[in-house]
């Protein structure tokens, strides 16, 4: 991290966040901070705590331990002023299905006491930036799931926000849908609006954060930027046996001199190396279902977070 | 709250029709059925038609059934299917902010339905004295008392079938025993008392007196406005507090 960043204004500062529902602890003190201009992203298996992290931001859920500060407003006295100056893209579309897209627009900024010229003029940048000018009068039953998408998206921005909150923003989109709204947020990170992201996409947090968070259990258990992340903890490269699982001594005998760090799925072994290991490069020859890529987000995220599915 | 109250406002009037004559039907239609077919058999009640005792507490009904069912129905599709109060909450409006405007709305739409059953009684023949205008505060008192019942409903509520308690066991025995049909001296005390304080009857015996310049017995008078100011804090307050509970974790 450059002397620049560390300079930034802080916008978000949470510390040692917890949340009890009932017996349930689903926050287990947690830290977060993100400076201006940032896109911190938070990753974690469904459950894990993100989304109610966003609600405790949202003063939707009520923490039930720690501290809040956004822009240096202290929650939750400073609960309102700091949401005049949020956008939220939720999870969940709640987008108001009596209205027309643009009246959505129009209603909403009434929310934020934005006067109707304003919000009139606003609504029409957004429309254009999103690519609905043509569905202004349509009903939201009528949009695609892209252009819902897009409308929430709009909405988040029409009080000119000085901190966007995205709850896994292309949820269920098809790919080219996506990339419309991953060129958007890369516009609007350019112009240096500062995120919140919360993501189920590898790819999409490669591209917009600055810097990982991975919550699981409602514990942070890993942070640092995307890229320095997956190097520290799980090295460069992997090399997948399809059917290593039973020629782990072996193999790992054979690689003793070498950094490595191994995992066993079902049938399936990973070996993650730190730096180049010759020998690995020649026993790759002697096995037929071995494939040799490089790490990625994905890897270390199944990696700290375990293979098996979560919900059972 | 005013944001909550012009945006439901804003939907309303893009199906203002539907809306208001679902709201209106029943009132409208007790009026001729009872007024008109009964009322030809009825002798006169308290120096009145038959027609004229009911008219002034069909107004008051009218309020009543269209808040209610606002605050139920609509309130609470707002609060479920639609996810509209979330997307509210989002915004720097507070849920305090979301159940008064809610409750607002809720009014707004009981005293328009009130204030259009009110102007359609010289139809009937029931003409009002120009003093009865003074009644319109009182309707809108009555239409808050009643979508804060409705939103507290809403706030407990799982689905929509809940409400056929709050119509079945609340609204219609309040539309019956609350002395639009009959006067409620005909009742032998104490439950004639009861009676009389429930919500809506209280509105019923100001809807009728304003109507008809029965202001004579002053103290009863302000003891039924005190009594629905009573019942519209009360019943707001406890809305809100139930609205809140739901929707904030």
């Amino acid at each position: 991290m450059g002397f620049k960043e560390q300079q930034g204004e802080v916008v978000l500062d949470i510390k040692g966040l917890k949340k009890v529902f009932g017996k349930r602890k689903v926050l287990k003190g947690i830290d977060v901070s993100l400076k201006k201009g940032e896109c911190l992203a938070l990753l974690g298996p469904n459950g894990a705590g993100k989304t109610t992290t966003i609600r405790i931001l949202l003063g939707i859920v009520i923490a039930t331990e720690g501290s809040i500060r956004v822009f240096d407003l202290e929650y939750p006295k400073g609960l309102k002023r700091a949401k005049f100056k949020m956008g939220v893209v939720p999870q969940m579309d709640n987008l108001d299905p009596d209205l027309t897209v643009f009246e959505n627009l129009i209603v909403y900024a009434n929310y934020f006491r934005i006067s109707k010229k304003v919000a009139r003029k606003r609504a029409e940048e957004l429309l254009e930036f999103f690519a609905l000018k043509n569905r202004r009068s349509e009903i939201i039953q009528n949009l695609s799931g892209g252009q819902r998408r897009r409308l929430l998206l709009a909405r988040a921005l029409i009080n000119r926000p000085e901190l966007i909150i995205l709850d896994e923003p292309t949820i269920g989109l098809d790919p080219q849908a996506r990339l419309l709204i991953w060129e958007r947020l890369s516009d609007l990170k350019e112009k240096g609006t500062t995120m919140l992201l919360t993501s189920h996409y590898m790819e999409e947090v490669e591209r917009l954060a600055d810097k990982v968070i991975i919550i699981d259990n409602g514990t942070a258990i890993a942070r640092g930027t995307p890229k320095g992340l997956v190097k520290d903890m799980l090295g460069s490269e992997i090399v997948e046996f399809s059917d290593g699982a039973n020629r782990l001594d072996e193999i790992r005998k054979y690689l003793k001199g070498c950094d490595i760090d191994t995992e066993i799925f079902e049938n399936r072994l990973f070996v993650y190396l730190k730096d180049g290991c010759k020998e690995l490069d020649s026993l790759i020859t002697s096995f037929s279902h071995v494939t040799k890529r490089p790490a990625t987000l994905e890897d270390l995220f199944l990696r700290l977070t375990g293979r098996k599915l979560r919900e059972t | 709250m005013f944001q909550v109250w012009y945006r439901n406002l804003k939907v309303w009037l893009k199906h203002l029709q539907a809306s208001l004559i679902g709201n209106l039907g029943q009132p409208f239609l007790f009026l001729l059925a009872m007024g008109y077919g009964l009322g030809k058999s009825v002798p006169e009640i308290e120096g009145m038609t038959y027609l004229q005792f009911i008219a002034p507490g069909l107004v008051a009904s009218a309020v009543m059934y269209s808040s209610a069912f606002e605050a139920t129905y609509g309130s609470y599709t707002r609060l479920s299917t639609q996810g509209t109060f979330e997307a509210i909450l989002m915004t720097p409006i507070s849920v305090y902010e979301l159940a008064l405007g809610e409750i607002m709305w809720g009014a707004t739409k009981g005293l328009v339905a009130g204030l259009i059953m009110l102007l359609t009684l010289p139809l009937f023949g029931v003409f009002p004295l120009v003093s009865y205008v003074s009644v319109i505060p009182i309707l809108f008192l009555e239409g808050a008392i009643f979508a804060s019942m409705g939103l507290i409903m809403t706030a407990i509520a799982t689905n929509y079938d809940f409400f056929n308690y709050f119509t079945s066991l609340v609204i219609t025995p309040f539309f019956l025993f609350s002395g639009i049909f009959f006067s409620l001296d005909a009742i032998t005390s104490p439950l004639k008392e009861a009676l009389s304080v429930m919500p809506l009857a209280n509105v019923v015996i100001l809807s009728r007196n304003l109507c008809y310049g029965k202001v004579g017995n002053v103290e009863e008078m302000l003891f039924e406005v005190i009594l629905t100011i009573i019942f519209t804090l009360f019943f707001g307050a406890l809305a809100t507090y139930l609205l809140k509970k739901r929707l904030i974790q």
